[in-house]
């Protein structure tokens, strides 16, 4: 046993590690001696806030995880849930923030790099990527930097593994300047009976790692990174950011799904956040087992490596295999087939402890179980933050003077379609491949990507679907967590009912500040709270999920943001349904009804600059009804568009529809016959929840009123399909063309200030 | 009649040019980039994707797979064959077809559909009507189509260019119609002889219309009926 470190030293070195003088001394008292430097970088990136969710665990536990469909929950590489005929999908959403604040391109590249690992590592073939994004506001050359950087690293790696970029979302908000929020969303798909987990088993089989070599690239990044808020010496982190190869990654996805299919490995699990130490120590204390590793076997890209800097190198593109005696050579075969290495490393014993030698020399010792289980769980402070109660008194439409002219209303709605929030997402995804596979049915820019359930290509092709949407505005959940958090799942499940398909269950990436704080810990259990209430309303349990703490720069925290990624089934995918108004004549009809609820509105931040109020209520029973009556409808073939209400409201929505369909609309609110009288500014632009725009067949409005009725959902037929423009009472009326101008381009200008588009034109024309 | 499809490492669309083939209601198999033998195939597919992760240049390093001498080969007996985008640039790569692919001009990758104008050509993977317009997704980097002046005037003359990026009606924007730059629009070229074809877009994005449309069908269904004539 190698003795490297004095006990006067080793404290010292655990401190700058990040370990807490109380995790040193458990340290000590599980070994019953001075650590060794291996074991102290090992145990500190194991305890580290981002594998060991030591603030969050408990906070967690309020989650609902089971459901019928659920093959997997929370705990493995990602969640498993059957879409039915034996189908089952895999997906995770995970964080990739703090590389990317630093170096945008590999840190969205190797973001979508590790959650596609996470779901083949499962077993499932990786089937579409989603990637949820924030960055502060565009007119800030730094800001332009990273979102381009990012969208391009995205596209780099997802489109060279030739798996689909199909959906997402993108905030620009001046509370994520400092600490832009990358969050990946991958979906695999596999047969129910070949779902793997990455537990090591059989003492004696042999531990192979496959891929890349090993390299001092991304040492410490759970720890240095990811653990820790920015500060001034941001920028000399560069180090700790991985670089991504998607060219090998494409190589170990084939050649892992070929090992599996021939039922060839025992356990397999992918090397992310401290490498091989927690991919390894994970595997072994899920199967109870202990496991012995030579370094010196590991192939180095670099020379002169120590012990502890291949234990926790965060090299990319690597797997670890448990894979008996017998079967080696077949594996090796296959893995050469591909071009990759795969090495023998070490062993699965029955000791129960990971060892590690270098050579002959014993570096490290320690109860395999205790570096995956045994880090401290804490029960943060939590303090209701004194800011709400001020948000909440503002009264948006006592505080300023709203337009009511139809001139200045018609304008507005202008604003909010150019507004970063609201514009054509094209500008991103037409740099991403989101076709490939064919399985992609709806193309971004709807409410949910539908994919079609099947793998074209290898004789594989079903019926059935999977709509997906990742949603979160972080805005509501910073005025109100509980409930802006209901309205990331509602919003999600509305995309995805809107689309056709039945929301099943979720993943979540939940993004905070210091959890060391306690307005910001209150923050995050009243998000988790709000979604684990909406989760168990709706049925829609969180399979699998991934926390990111310390989203600060320079003690100011974003806005909170736990973004859902939820994936709904459709039993036959040719039932779906986009946004886009499709005929002259089809009827318009508004599902739920809209109440003045300006606060938090992009309206709000578009005409006033402002960010307050309370965020819209959220009636859960009547959003499953409303879910209800989309998917009844659709199923029986009778929405023509489906579109859900959201940031800017219907008129907003209205647009979007006509825009998509290159036609235009004339609706009539009737606002006085009511008798409630909404001022104009909120019958347009409230982000009311529970609402949505669809357009059917004049012969089946009847049917449609039916069905909303008989689910107790209110409804307003409101207008009609047709004509070249907009028009919404006297108050809007606006060329579609000159509406879908704005739309369009707008992205694109605010990237590249610079250069003068022709929308502009048609505006002032 | 049987279409083989080249897998090469770092290949992404050839499951989907397989499935595009079998949804015609044709034959279709995977060929390995190591082996030298293309087997019973009577035509061959180089799909796209990022062979060998597109490093060095694209399809600098897939030219020189095994497979690579046996599609020469073949092509020289006259056997068809069509490299679709980074297929068409191993295609540049290993000389069978004229010119290269440079960078975008945008910078960006692209993916979206995109209307091309089919020209009179001796192109045997399609014979449509010239002028008629199909809507074909493109979907790269690097597509940006380049060669010297008197290589462009020997493919107009001999009718070597099968397809130009054109606008949706059909007409070509003063400027160019190209998304990525290409010189005089081109979006896919042949040999000589008419039997090598790439392109950049991806024909087998729209076949199956449950994912987009028909318009990539002809050049599949053209190959096997002039093969099925040939064969009398």
């Amino acid at each position: 046993m190698r003795a490297d470190l004095s006990p006067e030293l080793a404290p010292r070195l655990a401190e700058e590690l990040g370990l807490k003088p109380a995790e040193y001394e458990h340290v000590v008292e599980i070994l019953d001696r001075t650590p060794t430097v291996t074991e102290l970088y090992m145990y500190s990136l194991m305890w580290s806030e981002h594998c060991s969710y030591k603030h969050s665990r408990k906070a967690l536990r309020m989650f609902p995880t089971e459901g019928p469909a659920v093959l997997q929950g929370p705990g493995e590489n990602a969640g498993v849930i059957g879409v039915g005929d034996g189908w089952a999908v895999a997906f995770k959403m995970e964080s990739h923030n703090h590389p990317s604040a630093i170096e945008p391109y590999q840190g969205a590249a190797t973001g979508v790099g590790g959650i596609i690992r996470d779901i083949f590592t499962m077993g499932a073939r990786p089937i579409a990527i989603l990637d949820s994004l924030r960055f502060g506001t565009l007119d800030k050359p730094r800001q332009r930097y990273l979102f381009e950087g990012a969208v391009a690293g995205i596209g780099g790696y997802g489109n060279c593994l030739g798996v689909p970029t199909v959906g997402g979302e993108v905030y620009f908000e001046e509370a994520y300047e400092g600490n832009c929020l990358i969050n990946a969303m991958a979906i695999g798909l596999m047969r129910e009976e070949d779902l793997m987990r990455a537990v090591a088993a059989g003492p004696g089989n042999l531990l192979v790692l496959i891929g890349s070599t090993t390299g001092r690239d991304g040492i410490g990044g759970a720890s240095v990174l990811a653990s820790q808020e920015f500060d001034e010496k941001a920028e000399e982190k560069r180090p700790s950011v991985q670089v991504g190869d998607p060219f090998t990654e494409k190589l170990l996805i084939e050649a892992c799904l070929e090992l599996l299919s021939r039922d060839l490995l025992v356990a397999l699990g992918d090397l992310g956040a401290a490498g091989l130490t927690s991919s390894a120590s994970e595997m072994a204390s899920r199967g109870g087992v202990g496991l012995e590793i030579d370094v010196t076997l590991v192939p180095q890209r670099e020379d002169a490596m120590k012990p502890f800097e291949i234990m926790v190198s965060e090299s990319q593109e690597r797997m670890l295999a448990v894979v008996t005696p017998e079967s080696l050579g077949e594996v090796q075969d296959i893995c050469e087939r591909w071009g990759l290495p795969a090495t023998v490393i070490g062993q699965v014993t029955d000791t129960g402890r990971f060892v590690i030698r270098e050579g002959d020399e014993v570096v490290g010792d320690m109860p395999a179980a205790t570096l995956a289980h045994d880090a401290p769980i804490y029960d943060p402070a939590a303090e209701r933050p004194a800011y709400l109660d001020e948000l909440h008194a503002f009264d948006p439409l006592a505080e300023f003077d709203h337009p009511d002219e139809p001139e200045m209303l018609t304008s507005t709605l202008f604003d909010l379609l150019a507004s970063p929030n609201i514009c054509s997402r094209r500008w991103i995804w037409e740099q991403y491949d989101h076709q490939v596979m064919q399985g992609t049915v709806v193309l971004p820019g709807s409410d949910a990507a539908v994919l079609r359930i099947g793998l074209p290509g290898r004789g594989e092709v079903t019926e059935r679907g999977i709509a997906v949407s990742s949603d979160c505005n972080g805005r509501y959940v910073y005025l109100d967590p509980y409930v802006g958090a209901q309205i990331a799942v509602a919003e999600a499940a509305r995309n995805v009912a809107c689309s056709g398909g039945r929301p099943a269950a979720i993943t979540d990436c939940l993004n905070f500040g210091s959890p060391e704080k306690p307005e910001v810990f209150w923050t995050f259990r009243e998000a988790i709270r709000g979604m684990a209430d909406a989760c168990r309303a709706w049925e829609t349990p969180v399979i699998s999920g991934n926390v990111s703490f310390y989203n600060e720069s320079f003690g100011q925290p974003i806005y909170p943001t736990p973004t859902v990624g939820l994936v709904g089934i459709l039993e036959d995918v040719a039932h779906h349904t986009t946004l886009a108004f499709k005929e002259a004549g089809d009827v318009i009809v508004l599902l739920g009804e809209t109440e003045a609820e300006l606060g938090g509105s992009e309206y709000l931040k578009v005409a006033f600059d402002t960010v307050a109020g309370a965020p819209p209520r959220v009636d859960l029973e009547h959003e499953a009804a409303l879910r209800e009556v989309l998917l009844a409808a659709i199923g029986e073939g009778l929405l023509r568009s489906a579109h859900d209400c959201s940031e800017g409201g219907l008129a907003v929505a209205l647009a979007e529809s006509c825009i998509a369909g290159g036609v235009g609309a004339d609706v009539h609110l009737d606002l006085d016959e009511n008798g409630d009288m909404l001022p104009p500014v909120a019958a347009l632009f409230s982000e009311t929840q529970g609402r949505a725009v669809v357009s059917v067949v004049e012969d089946d409005v009847n049917r449609v009123i039916e069905i909303a009725l008989s689910h107790g959902v209110p409804y307003a037929v409101v207008g009609e399909v047709g004509g070249e423009s907009l028009r919404i009472d006297g108050l809007v009326d606006a060329e579609v063309a000159a509406l879908e101008g704005i739309y369009e381009d707008a992205l694109a200008t605010y990237v590249h200030p610079e250069e003068t588009f022709a929308s502009e034109e048609l505006r002032e024309g | 009649m049987r279409f083989g499809v080249v897998v090469f490492p770092g290949s992404n669309c050839e499951q989907d040019v397989v499935h595009a083939i079998e949804h015609l209601g044709f034959a279709a198999e995977y060929l390995w980039h190591g082996d030298m033998d293309l087997g019973d195939v009577d035509a061959v597919v180089l799909p796209g994707g990022f062979s060998y992760g597109d490093y060095i240049r694209c399809g600098a390093v897939a030219r020189f797979s095994p497979i690579m001498a046996e599609v020469s080969r073949f092509a020289e007996r006259g056997g068809p064959v069509m490299g679709i985008c980074n297929g068409f640039q191993i295609l540049a790569e290993a000389h069978l077809l004229p010119g290269a692919m440079l960078r975008n001009t945008g910078l960006k990758f692209i993916c979206h559909a995109q209307p091309l104008r089919v020209e009179e050509s001796v192109c045997h993977w399609l014979d449509l009507p010239a002028g008629i317009v199909l809507d074909v997704p493109v979907n790269h980097n690097e597509g940006n189509y380049y060669c010297d002046a008197e290589t462009l005037a020997r493919l107009h003359a001999g009718g070597q260019v099968v397809l130009r990026y054109c606008e949706p009606d059909g007409s070509l924007a003063v400027g160019g119609s190209a998304p990525n730059g290409a010189l005089d629009d081109i979006a896919g070229i042949c040999n000589e002889r008419g039997n090598v074809f790439g392109l950049m877009p991806h024909p087998e994005r729209v076949v199956d219309p449950v994912t987009g449309g028909t318009d990539g069908a002809a050049f599949f269904t053209t190959i096997v009926r002039r093969l099925a004539e040939v064969a009398g």
